[in-house]
């Protein structure tokens, strides 16, 4: 199957990014170097083409009500203009992905959502919003825009001045995950105080023909996801089909350390499931940790307890360009996941010490 | 893009270069190679006394985003490694023909290194 290309995927080019498969796209992996955007993020600023991610459209009389029955949070919570993180989970309690819903304004007098799914899940999270959607008989359209928008994110410390600078509105009164449509040189965007590189900052969800004109506007370090996979793990925020992997490493929001987006009052599938769990409790759970002897961590290797028994695995690492240190992610039984904890990560055959600690790793907004 | 490829050295297909100087064969990876990586965060190298062999994996060179095995032009005896590049493995970014070397070899047999491409094979190769 041919790859999916986000709107700029020429002018980065020109720019002299390199380019990897993310979920079916050909997205820039890294622009000039990971250490370099991320530190312009982590002390200045930088913006992300993040076009892969999914865009789902909900409206009509039930879409409050279809959107609390498929994700863990509490929709009815959000007025217009809030966002909110939370998860999709099956019968088990398994997350199927996790995603930000937002409340856009009404449309023809009826609530409207757009959330976003994980890069490569849109077709299969608009296929699950209409069957339950037929199966429970609500009356909601839902459509699957991801090829209408572009999405582009601004991160870090002077991303709110650069940002004022750039949309025709006031936009500095929102707060975190708090989100309008503004104007960026004529073009009407919807932007949001969210991201996922632990800074201050914006993202914009932004008329697929017009993606150049925003793009081009931000005079900041452009960034790859090279970067904001570095940026994210510093900040311990989870990767989908890594952290949690619905197929190979099946998990629920209470392993993966998400039991805040688990709203049990609230009716949604897997529920019960997810009640059951908290009441017995987990058996692992996610930790961060740092690596004491030299290595980096990758995805997929062992973890071991001080006597050498496998006790889990990495599921994301990186050396740190913050830190400067060697740090990742990874599921251990709960009797390993205290901060402190000594633990091994088997680095190509030999046993590297590492340190259980809390995340994340660096102060984050 | 371009990248460097200076013709006092011979290239493996992998990317190491090989650059012999008094019955010794300094080793490190090419401009193209440092590139393709990106930021080199760590290297892994043999001790001094270790033997390599000819298209063996010596070492390990990792970047933020990959990990890639380093191969030996030539078999022999490793008489020097560049420690330096445990604390400062950037220079492999910087100076992959200079300062960013890994380590020397005294062959076994010099003419292996008439096996590897010359510099004009290797831009060839990556070209």
């Amino acid at each position: 199957m041919p790859l999916q290309t986000p709107p700029l995927r020429g002018l980065h080019d020109e720019r002299g990014a390199k380019f990897t498969e993310f979920g079916g796209w050909d997205m820039p992996v890294e622009f000039d170097s990971i250490r370099e955007e991320h530190v312009a993020v982590r002390e200045a600023a930088g913006i992300f083409d993040v076009s892969h991610m999914g865009e789902i459209h909900v409206t009509g009389p039930d879409a409050t009500t279809l959107l609390q029955r498929l994700t863990s949070n509490d929709v009815t919570q959000l007025e217009v203009g809030d966002s909110q993180y939370a998860t999709i989970t099956d019968e088990e309690g398994i997350i199927v992905d996790d995603t930000i819903v937002y409340r856009l304004p009404d449309e023809d007098g009826e609530e409207t959502y757009l959330f976003v799914p994980n890069a490569g899940n849109d077709e299969a999270m608009h296929e699950r919003w209409v069957d339950h959607r037929n199966e429970w008989d609500l009356e909601a359209t839902v459509d699957n825009r991801t090829d209408e928008y572009a999405m582009f994110a601004v991160q870090g410390p002077e991303a709110a001045n650069l940002v004022g600078d750039a949309v025709e509105e006031s936009i500095l009164d929102l707060r975190r995950f708090e989100a309008r449509y503004v104007t960026i040189d004529g073009v009407e965007c919807w932007a949001a105080r969210t991201g996922y590189t632990g800074e201050d900052g914006f993202e914009f969800i932004v008329p697929w023909g017009e993606a150049e004109t925003v793009w081009s506007t931000f005079d900041c370090q452009p960034c790859g996801l090279g970067a904001r996979d570095t940026l994210r793990i510093e900040a311990g925020y989870l990767l989908a089909g890594q952290d949690f992997d619905y197929e190979s490493d099946p998990r629920n929001p209470y392993e993966a350390g998400l039991g805040f987006t688990v709203k049990l009052d609230t009716e949604f599938v897997g529920r019960d499931a997810l009640e059951q769990a908290r009441e017995e409790g987990v058996e692992e759970k996610l930790v961060g940790f740092r690596l004491i002897d030299r290595g980096v961590p990758r995805h997929g290797y062992d973890i071991t307890n001080t006597d050498g028994l496998v006790v889990g695995s990495v599921t994301s690492g990186t050396m740190s360009p913050t830190l400067e240190a060697s740090i990742g992610m990874g599921y251990v039984p709960v009797e390993y996941a205290e901060p402190g904890t000594t633990l091994q990560v088997v680095v190509r055959g030999q046993s590297k010490k590492a340190r259980v600690e809390t995340t994340p790793f660096v102060d984050t907004v | 893009m371009s990248f460097e490829t200076p013709d006092d050295r011979r290239y493996l297909e992998s990317h190491e270069w090989a650059l012999e100087t008094d019955g010794v064969v300094r080793v490190g990876i090419s401009d193209f190679a440092q590139d393709e990586l990106g930021d080199v965060v760590f290297v892994e190298l043999p001790d001094e006394g270790d033997d390599v062999t000819q298209e063996a994996a010596f070492g390990v060179v990792e970047s933020i985003k990959a990990v890639s095995d380093l191969y030996a032009p030539v078999s022999g005896e490793v008489v020097a490694i560049n420690d330096d590049l445990f604390d400062a493995p950037e220079r492999v970014n910087d100076d992959p023909f200079g300062d960013g070397w890994m380590l020397e070899i005294d062959p076994d047999d010099e003419s292996e290194l008439e096996d590897l491409l010359t510099a004009d094979e290797y831009e060839d190769q990556i070209a």
